[in-house]
């Protein structure tokens, strides 16, 4: 076999060595594809429908119906010569069935109902989407807050430097869980307030990576060069320096959507999360208590949701920790 | 070593009036407000005279300093907690010490026997892991700890519920409180039985996380010193295996774990938000929950400064018990 060649080939090939590592990958990879095409395959609307001769496509529609009568109601009266391919999970995650509240597993409710009849793996798939938005998003914001915040003080240096640090070691000392909950209680509930305050607060790990490795890294020969030549700031941070930061940065945002999933399901679980009746992992979970003498898929199936996307993003992490460089981290 | 530490103490001093004043500064910001919050629970949302309950919203934050500017309440604020007072409590008027004073050995208790099992497991077991290393029983309790590790908390928690707390499956465990009623008139005996019987759960959803950790890291850590050239030589010399790894080597992978017990601190102050709520313990993550619902600003002030400078503290006890072990670390 030819040797990798560069940097990311390299990686890749230490990384695909690691069984579990690559697990997670197709875990997490699962997790992203359920969210993408949740409608696709949770929906209480046929992908195709031919109805008296006539062809539609409910799922890309923006009507209730065909005239008078909703989805629902043709679903009933389909007749001989008519068609309808539904998905695999013939249920909306909102719809909203008394009659079938709290139904253990079955064959029309794979996962159960909960106590609005509404089917749980349905609401699970659009779940996904939810802790997974505010997983990425979250890290984002952080990220971008850690890179020029420790871009700053590691290549100022002197008083901003100083200044930045103190601020680091500040906000590594608040009680970041407790001060989460702080703000979201009384914010009105929405998953972009989640978002901003989950990323607000956990930016001090990539400025102190960035910080570090621009401090090493401004030492170089080839920034020294760079500043000869003339180029700005802007230039050898963002340009030259930056792409040199980027492993251990990476590394520990793949940790940082594992935990930021971690906290939005804590948030929903307590009830600080996405307004109702938008699904959410930590929200089904929470509801779960109430019927906690039986409903055993209410407490199960959710919490096990939230374990997997967890622990894939973890494997992803330490496998790319490893890979990247075994010495980077210790 | 006398002017560093005069050094850090006097460092911890800007760092908390910074966290206070961010604290401060967020909890006041955050919509909804103590005054208003009260209104609205004294009458149950009845009032419908708009001027009269404006009258009143005004009056209650008079009442509690609100309506001055916030550097000034900032500075009230700081120049109170010099003297290690926390105020009153907005919700039921008594002092926030008081509060702490009730909630705190309930969480102690927790915590400390968490803590306790946490370091008498992991450290045996990551010892047993480094020194089988690559055996089969290695690879399954790291793989056994990494999912351990994985596992949220809450989840767990109703999972025991549901399985040990009387539903459908079993009625083995109580899943209220920390003790039956009226459990204090009982003999000790019982009493303690009744108390050791309702801490079990908890208990188990606050150990395992910390013990997968710490397992882990152990492991780490005992794995790189018997790769160190002074195991080999005490190998050389003909020592007993045991010897070898609990003189020589166990000793020196202790340190990180040992210091990590400074980080804990906080921990064993705050309690857990989401545990304490599940179990309906009345602790001080309970408190700082209820705080937290209610805009109970002087409780949540003390709570957020107490542990933050708990957090300080145990930095600064790390470094020196670092350096206290390690002899060649100096501190200068």
């Amino acid at each position: 076999m030819q040797a990798p060649n560069t940097y990311r080939r390299m990686v890749w090939h230490h990384f695909r060595k690691r069984h579990l590592a690559l697990l997670g990958l197709w875990v997490a990879l699962m997790f992203f594809f359920l969210a993408l095409f949740a409608p696709l395959l949770a929906n209480n609307r046929a992908l195709v429908l031919r109805f008296h001769g006539k062809w539609t496509w409910p799922v890309w529609s923006h009507e209730e119906g065909i005239g008078y009568q909703t989805w629902k109601e043709l679903r009933e009266q389909m007749g001989p010569g008519d068609f309808a391919w539904w998905p695999p999970i013939p249920y909306s995650p909102t719809e909203i069935n008394l009659l079938e509240n709290l139904e253990p597993p079955s064959r029309r409710h794979w996962l159960g109902t909960d106590d609005n009849g509404r089917d749980v793996l349905a609401r699970m798939i659009y779940g996904a989407r939810i802790s997974l938005s505010v997983g990425f998003v979250a890290v984002g914001i952080a990220l971008i807050i850690g890179i020029v915040v420790g871009a700053l003080a590691g290549y100022f240096g002197g008083w901003i430097d100083h200044l930045i640090s103190r601020l680091i070691e500040i906000f590594l000392t608040i009680p970041t869980f407790f001060l989460i909950i702080t703000i979201v209680a009384f914010l009105p509930p929405s998953i972009y307030n989640i978002m901003v305050v989950i990323g607000l607060t956990g930016w001090t790990g990539a400025a102190r990576f960035v910080r570090a490795e621009f401090l090493k890294l401004k030492e170089l020969d080839f920034i020294l060069a760079s500043r000869a030549l003339g180029a700005s700031h802007g230039r050898i941070i963002f340009l030259q320096m930056l792409p040199n930061a980027m492993a251990p940065v990476l590394v520990s945002a793949v940790f940082g959507i594992a935990g930021a999933i971690l906290t939005e399901s804590s948030l929903s679980f307590l009830g600080f999360g996405v307004p109702p009746p938008t699904p959410s992992w930590g929200d089904i979970l929470s509801q779960s208590r109430d019927y906690i003498e039986f409903a055993w898929w209410l407490t199960t199936f959710p919490g096990l949701a939230i374990f997997l996307s967890i622990t894939s993003y973890n494997l992803v992490g330490e496998g790319l920790r490893d890979a990247m460089d075994p010495k980077l981290f210790h | 070593m006398k002017a560093y530490l005069i050094k850090r103490l006097l460092q911890i001093i800007p760092t908390l009036l910074g966290i206070t004043s961010i604290t401060f500064l967020i909890i006041q910001l955050a919509p909804g407000n103590p005054a208003m919050l009260k209104l609205q629970m004294a009458t149950q949302g009845q009032v419908t005279d708009t001027g009269l309950s404006q009258q009143i919203i005004e009056q209650t934050k008079k009442l509690y300093g609100l309506d001055k500017p916030l550097p000034v309440q900032y500075l009230l604020w700081v120049k109170r907690v010099l003297t290690f007072d926390f105020g009153t409590s907005y919700k039921d008027h008594r002092k926030v010490w008081d509060k702490i004073a009730e909630r705190l050995p309930v969480t102690l208790q927790l915590n400390v026997i968490a803590l306790f099992l946490i370091y008498l497991i992991s450290i045996p077991c990551g010892i047993y892991s480094a020194t089988h290393s690559n055996t089969v029983t290695d690879r399954l309790l790291t793989l056994f700890f990494f999912v351990l590790y994985s596992l949220p908390s809450f989840w767990i928690a109703v999972l025991l519920i549901m399985l040990l707390g009387g539903g459908d499956f079993w009625d083995v465990f109580p899943v209220y409180g920390i003790s039956s009623i009226g459990a204090e008139n009982w003999c000790f005996l019982p009493w303690l039985t009744d108390r050791v019987w309702h801490l079990i759960l908890p208990v188990i959803c606050l150990t395992y996380g910390g013990l997968a950790y710490l397992s882990r890291l152990a492991r780490a850590e005992m794995l790189e010193v018997i790769r160190e050239d002074y195991i080999r030589t005490a190998r050389a010399k003909g020592l007993k295996e045991r010897v070898v790894i609990f003189k020589h080597a166990f000793r020196n992978a202790l340190l990180p774990i040992v210091t990590l017990l400074a980080f804990l601190l906080p921990a064993l102050f705050g309690g857990s938000v989401i545990i304490e709520s599940i179990f309906s313990i009345p602790g001080m993550g309970q408190l700082s929950f209820e705080a937290v619902l209610s805009r109970d600003y002087p409780v949540i002030m003390a709570i957020a400064t107490i542990s933050a400078l708990l957090t300080l503290v145990g930095l600064l006890l790390s470094d020196i018990l670092y350096a206290a072990l390690d002899p060649r670390i100096k501190l200068e």
